[in-house]
């Protein structure tokens, strides 16, 4: 399908900001470089896009990259089912806005075989839903490349990934054997089977991510911005309390609260935090003050030290 | 779904706010400074590191924790082993080393920092030459102890080889030497007698202790009162970004973009120089001549783009541009032809063949490439000894390429970006070296008769050197020569000064 897609002039034109300042300004070109270098030399890339705040501008980057032809890729987005209902509605407005070839894939395995957040440990979940079902996605798919919103300063696991991270016809990466990287020349050659997947935003970290969506004034999930929402306390985390299907257990009460989420994935995993901030100033600002890193809302990277790296193997973005 | 126990941190629920503050850095006017470490096993390069880290406040509270919990406890000042937080790799932390690159950040309020960590030991000429590659700067360690090793002029000799040009020397461990000048004051001596063999001009050497923070980023006057220096995050956050900005305009042809019958774009990011709507450009290989119409961006229609930016370019004409073209400025071109000469590091364990075909990427060009070795670099020494055999995994080599089509280059000297290239093994489709294009090589046999580390100065009648000038073999190699144009007298002048040298 990408092969098809033809750059027509895209449909909204942008508006003019005042520039970026020097230092982010160095981080988007080094991410539209790599973008362009990707599209001119694979045949068939595709973009994960999470929803998320890093997908968002990681595709806002895209954009920036491909102007004013199309973006020349679908974006993929792997569906749980167990997605916050916001970002399915956010997913669809955008893919529609910016006109983009969206790909919806969810394991099939999840439905037939009753497989959810709450009936399994997350850590098999995980594995079932989110990684079998991208290596899934990426071979009916056929791509031979994959751009991720993955940063380096994430994980520890992630500070010697390369930019260009090769993986084997079965979608595992070797961290013992990966191509050594120089200057900003890529080694794109691959065998039949092989892929690559793409990380523009490696060099970013957390704070230049929030300084980039503000001065680009990049639009997000609302999640992250805080708002009165009900919520169950489980297992230490704050669970939004707005689907049908998260069933409450004995002791448990759906209370009400000013909260927003640091990081958006599926919601029984996804804890929130106490905040009044509810716009992208006040977010910032609370962020100057916060110190706990942003994946320590997520379950599965806790469950050990070093779990992050062996999902990475076994083909986990 | 669970979570398991043994994660200790604070609930995510009511975790918001902790003690220490991570200050979100407002707006930089300074692009990320982009440095390498470099040291022997044990001088300290993990503690270094932790130690900016830690200061900078770039760890988070909950790696904290969770270093303190994998490392079973605290050193003597408190304050977790840093090593844990740096080795990324289960495989690296059952082996306890570290065998490759990482790359790390932290920020201070005026600039942003991107570290390239590589191991001091084994196979450190292909890590390090990786991690070198981008680097503005070098941060080159010794234990105030031991004084410089000979491991420490082969880390100098590679940083310098792959175009680094501002070295700080941290002299570590100071609290074992009781904070002794005269210890210091020899050790640095000596660096600038090093630094200075290596071309290298912009040295800073600086006492500390990683272990106790002391200079690294907050100052030490208690301990060492007598030195006036800057800390090392003062000297980073001074150091200087280079730009290709000086030379002739490139544009290395990455994809055309044609969205409609009536734009056609060309984009790339500016590898050298600058360009603005009216210039002269030239697109090679092909030689065509055009005029530069617009800079499209997606935020507005530009009137200037400089070395850095990503740019989409249209030209006053329709001309035939291909990915893998340059189009450069027609009054500063860079070289192009068949044969050149470069120095390359060889990275894999097949080593580098005499005589194979290589693909060859340079900017967005890729090409076929047959590798002939000229001779290789004594580390230890710093000498080149002549080697026409394969160059093995680390060998740093002096090459011939030959091509089969036009090639096109900067002297790595003259632009880090288009003077840079890999090859790629066309049997296994990996990385097998990173080089840097020295020159081009005349098709005249002639002066392949050369010596190393030789140079000769001419006095000439001006008419007459204009002529040899003229020359094709000159032309050809027009890099390698200087020129001054002066008076007879200050001529001769200058030939005597040389000869009371003796
Ligand atoms: N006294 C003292 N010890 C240090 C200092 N820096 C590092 N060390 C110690 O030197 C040893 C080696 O340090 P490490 O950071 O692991 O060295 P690396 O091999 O270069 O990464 C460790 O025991 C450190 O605690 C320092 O400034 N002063």
């Amino acid at each position: 399908m990408p092969l098809s897609v033809q750059e027509t002039e895209v449909k909204n034109p942008p508006v003019s900001r005042p520039p970026l300042d020097p230092h982010l300004k160095a981080l988007e070109n080094e991410a539209i470089h790599i973008f362009r270098e990707v599209a001119a030399e694979f045949e068939k890339p595709v973009m994960l896009y999470s929803v998320g705040k890093d997908s968002s501008v990681l595709l806002h980057l895209a954009r920036k990259a491909f102007h004013p032809g199309r973006v020349p890729f679908p974006l993929l987005h792997v569906d749980t089912t167990w997605k916050f209902k916001e970002m399915i509605e956010f997913r669809d407005e955008i893919a529609q806005k910016y006109d983009l070839d969206l790909v919806v894939h969810t394991n099939p395995r999840g439905k037939a075989e009753n497989i959810t957040p709450f009936t399994h440990a997350s850590a098999f979940y995980t594995d079932i839903m989110k990684t079998e079902a991208l290596r899934q996605a990426l071979d009916a798919g056929g791509y031979d490349a994959a751009f991720g919103g993955a940063r380096r300063d994430e994980e520890a696991s992630r500070a010697k990934e390369r930019i260009y991270s090769f993986r084997t016809p079965d979608h595992r990466w070797d961290p013992r054997n990966q191509r050594p990287e120089l200057w900003n020349i890529y080694n794109g050659m691959i065998r039949q089977g092989e892929s690559v997947r793409a990380f523009p935003l490696s060099n970013w970290t957390e704070v230049d991510i929030w300084r980039y969506i503000q001065a680009e004034d990049i639009p997000l999930v609302p999640l992250y911005y805080a708002a009165e929402r009900p919520y169950v306390e489980r297992d230490g985390m704050m669970i939004l309390a707005e689907d049908p299907r998260l069933e409450l257990k004995p002791g448990e009460e759906v209370q009400r609260g000013m909260i927003r989420f640091r990081t958006l994935g599926c919601f029984p995993l996804t804890g929130a935090i106490r905040s009044t901030a509810s716009n992208l100033d006040e977010v910032i600002a609370e962020l100057e003050i916060a110190t706990v890193s942003e994946r320590q809302g997520r379950a599965i990277d806790r469950d050990q030290s070093g779990s992050m790296e062996k999902k990475k193997r076994e083909g986990y973005f | 779904m669970t979570v398991s126990a043994q994660s200790a941190p604070t609930p995510a629920a009511s975790a918001t706010i902790l003690p220490f503050a991570e200050p979100l850095k407002g707006s930089r006017d300074t692009k990320p400074l982009r440095l390498i470490t470099c040291g022997s096993v044990d001088d300290g390069k993990s503690t270094l590191i932790g130690r900016l880290l830690w200061d900078t406040k770039a760890v988070k509270e909950d790696q904290a924790v969770t270093l303190a919990r994998d490392s079973g406890g605290q050193n003597d000042l408190g304050l977790p082993d840093f090593a844990l937080l740096l080795d990324g790799l289960q495989a690296e932390r059952e082996q306890g080393i570290t065998i490759d690159v990482a790359y790390r950040y932290f920020a201070t309020d005026r600039r942003a920092f991107i570290v390239a960590d590589t191991p001091g030991h084994e196979q450190y000429t292909r890590n390090m030459a990786t991690g070198a590659s981008t680097a503005d700067l070098a941060i080159l360690l010794a234990d105030a102890r031991t004084g410089l090793l000979e491991q420490t002029r082969r880390h100098a000799t590679i940083a310098a080889l792959m175009g680094i040009r501002q070295f700080v020397l941290a002299v570590n461990k100071f609290d074992l030497v009781h904070y002794d000048r005269a210890i210091f004051d020899g050790i640095s001596q000596d660096f600038r007698e090093l630094a200075m063999s290596l071309g290298v001009r912009q040295i800073t050497a600086i006492p500390m202790s990683a272990l106790k923070g002391e200079n690294v980023v907050y100052r030490a006057d208690a301990a060492m009162p007598w030195y006036q220096g800057p800390t090392l995050v003062e000297a980073l956050e001074l150091a200087t970004v280079r730009s290709t900005q000086a030379g002739g305009f490139r544009l290395p042809v990455q994809r055309v973009v044609r969205p409609g019958e009536s734009f056609r774009g060309y984009q790339g990011t500016v590898s050298g120089g600058s360009v603005k709507p009216g210039d002269s450009v030239v697109i090679l290989p092909s030689g065509t001549v055009a005029n530069v119409k617009q800079i499209v961006t997606f935020d507005l229609v530009r009137n200037a783009a400089v070395a850095g930016d990503a740019i989409t370019l249209v030209l006053d004409r329709q001309v035939d541009v291909a990915r893998g073209d340059m189009i450069v400025s027609i009054d500063a071109q860079p070289m192009t032809g068949k044969d050149f000469e470069a120095q390359l590091v060889s990275l894999q364990p097949s080593g580098i063949e005499p005589g194979k075909r290589y693909w060859l990427k340079s900017g967005s060009r890729r090409q076929r490439v047959s590798v002939e070795p000229i001779s290789q670099l004594e580390l230890a020494t710093g000498t080149w000894l002549p080697h026409a055999s394969t160059l093995q995994m680390n060998a740093i080599g002096k090459v011939r390429l030959s091509f089969e089509e036009q090639a096109i280059f900067d002297p790595y000297d003259q632009n880090r970006s288009t003077g840079a290239f890999i090859l790629i093994d066309p049997d296994t489709l990996n990385t097998v070296a990173g080089g840097m294009v020295t020159a081009k090589r005349s098709d005249l046999g002639s002066i392949e008769v050369r010596h190393e580390g030789q140079r000769v100065i001419l006095s000439l009648p001006a008419d007459l050197a204009e002529q040899i000038m003229a020359s094709e073999l000159f032309a050809n190699r027009r890099d390698e020569a200087e020129i001054r144009h002066m008076t007879a007298a200050q001529a001769a002048e200058l030939f005597s000064d040389a000869a009371s040298d003796i």
